[in-house]
């Protein structure tokens, strides 16, 4: 929050309605090791909807990939901490996306490297719901159940918005867990995707042969109320009144800036 | 030209275990044997070059020398932004080797005639870009995608094309003099050299010196050699089957305009910034579209004399 709040950054709803995948995956799901974060048997997480980006850089100071005094450079004119998450030069930062679509592929891709080398990683990926009407999900849903990626997990952010409004009104979804089901993976509808043990008993969950998929129904904007489903915060950063409520409502008034 | 490539990365498959050979549900019979010898690691990723390509991206980033088969426009254009995004920028080592550059499609038209590829390719950072010219070229330019790190495109033309070169080749990194000439230099990329070959000697008839010299690496391109052919001769005649803009064309209009000293001055022949909309095998479209040596001879002698 005091990121997007000091550098007038975007995308702080997309952050707040991943953040609790993010904690529940990083703290306690990806063997990976801050001290070495190119381990050859570390578990691999993608971040396929970029914009979130800032929750994958919050993540990876908490954890110790980097100091925390780095995120004050995010967004800054000349450091690597780009809106959209770039790997270059960022410690743990297993891929760059920015567009939306790619990730999940690049996942099947390193998911079927881990099975040709007997590599006992595992990949995670989060997609976006709004993502799911690119073609490319599609393709590799059929691909990764084809190639038996039993060692890949995706996890669908389905928070119901995407950048112009309700993904029922733009580009309608209709029942997501049954699609998945029908492309032949191992379908969790996790009823509270914000909710810490609902997540990590999901996770803990694989089928041999079939790879996973994880519907989280999240909220976008998810811990401010004023925040919660509403598009605008998709783009505004908060200032003024505006951030110091959201940061006691995140119950972190202590650290606001 | 295409059977000789991917035998040759068959025999390479054999002692290194970290090359995959992806397509995108092309290649009938001719990746049968590939197929066989090595069942996991090809994959027939289906006929979805978007996720192909960023699949290979993930499997090239953990340790892996990734080779992606298909038709020229199908995994360049179709799938540009993951080789942008998850290839390139990533530098993952992945080798995209095409067919279909240029008209070898002949009649099946222009969606399968690769007329546009190179300039995207060479257009992209961490991209090599080679276009072989025959067999030899091609397994050459096979030892060096595999040996060096990183991305490379790789445009053959199709099947059954003559050796033009006898012996091996020192560097496919640098350009191939196939003739030495005084006054006029044919720079070509691809099978079309053949046209090349034969509009120097129908030059020679006129009384013009023509050289000509193949270029199977258009990145990085052999500046040495732009450089010494426009200040010793007096014409450049570039010749591709690709659009005139940005090809090989476009890499040494680059090179000749950044140089300060007088210099040959510059013909670049290819398609004229237009789509092959007329039916014909390859050498009747080499015609229609002004590439065949009487066409090429016509055109350097009208520049030659003006």
């Amino acid at each position: 929050m005091t990121m997007v709040h000091e550098h007038h950054a975007s995308h702080i709803a997309a952050a707040l309605s991943v953040a609790d995948m993010m904690a529940v995956l990083y703290a306690d799901i990806l063997h990976i090791d801050p001290q070495n974060p190119e381990l050859p048997e570390r578990d691999r997480f993608i971040l396929s909807k970029g914009h979130a980006g800032i929750a994958v850089y919050a993540a990876l100071a908490e954890m110790g990939f980097f100091p925390r005094s780095e995120l004050s450079k995010y967004y800054t004119d000349g450091s690597v901490y780009s809106g959209h998450v770039s790997h270059k030069e960022v410690p743990g930062v297993e891929f760059s996306t920015g567009s939306l679509g790619h990730g999940a592929s690049v996942a099947a891709g390193m998911a079927l490297a881990a099975k040709r080398a007997v590599s006992p990683y595992r990949v995670y990926v989060i997609v976006g719901d709004g993502e799911c009407d690119e073609g490319t999900i599609w393709e590799m849903a059929l691909f990764a159940r084809q190639q038996k990626l039993d060692n890949l997990t995706v996890l669908v952010d389905h928070n119901g918005m995407q950048a112009l409004g309700w993904c029922k009104d733009i580009a309608d979804l209709q029942d997501l867990p049954t699609k998945w089901r029908a492309f032949g993976w191992h379908v969790i509808d996790v009823k509270d995707g914000n909710d810490h043990s609902q997540l990590r008993m999901a996770l803990h969950e694989s089928v041999s042969g079939m790879p996973t998929c994880i519907i989280a129904n999240t909220i976008k904007g998810k811990g401010v109320s004023f925040m919660e489903n509403k598009l605008l915060w998709h783009y505004r950063d908060p200032q003024g009144e505006d951030y110091e409520r959201a940061m006691r409502e995140l119950g972190a008034a202590r650290h606001a800036k | 030209m295409r059977n000789r490539f991917i035998k040759g990365l068959e025999q390479l498959a054999e002692t290194d275990s970290g090359i995959f050979l992806l397509t995108g549900d092309l290649g009938f019979s001719v990746l049968d044997a590939f197929a066989e010898r090595f069942p996991e690691r090809f994959i027939n990723a289906g006929i979805s070059e978007q996720n192909m390509m960023s699949v290979a991206a993930g499997l090239a980033l953990n340790g892996n020398t990734v080779y992606v088969y298909s038709i020229g426009n199908f995994v360049t254009l179709r799938c540009l932004e993951q080789i942008r995004n998850d290839v390139c920028y990533h530098s993952a080592n992945v080798k995209i080797v095409v067919v279909g550059g240029g008209f070898a499609y002949g009649q099946l038209g222009m969606s399968h005639h690769a007329t546009e590829d190179i300039a995207v390719m060479r257009a992209l950072p961490n991209m090599r870009v080679y276009c072989p010219a025959d067999p030899v070229e091609a397994v050459a330019v096979l030892h060096e995608v595999n040996s060096v790190e990183g991305p490379c495109y790789v445009r053959l033309a199709k099947g059954g094309e003559q050796c033009i070169h006898a012996d091996a080749i020192a560097d496919i990194n640098k350009a191939i003099q196939l003739k030495a000439g005084d006054c006029v230099n044919i720079f070509t990329t691809g099978t079309i050299v053949s046209e090349a070959r034969l509009a120097a000697k129908q030059l020679a008839d006129h009384g013009v010196s023509g050289g000509v010299y193949s270029f199977p690496a258009i990145k990085p391109i052999d500046t040495e050699l732009i450089c010494q052919c426009a200040w010793e001769s007096k014409l450049i005649v570039t010749l591709e089957e690709h659009n005139r803009l940005g090809g090989l064309g476009g890499a040494v209009a680059e090179v000749i305009s950044e140089l300060s000293a007088p210099h040959a001055r510059l013909l670049r022949l290819g398609l004229d910034d237009e789509y092959t909309s007329v039916v014909g095998s390859q050498q009747y479209l080499r015609t229609y579209y002004g590439l065949n040596a009487e066409k090429i001879t016509k055109r350097i002698l009208e520049c030659w004399e003006n």
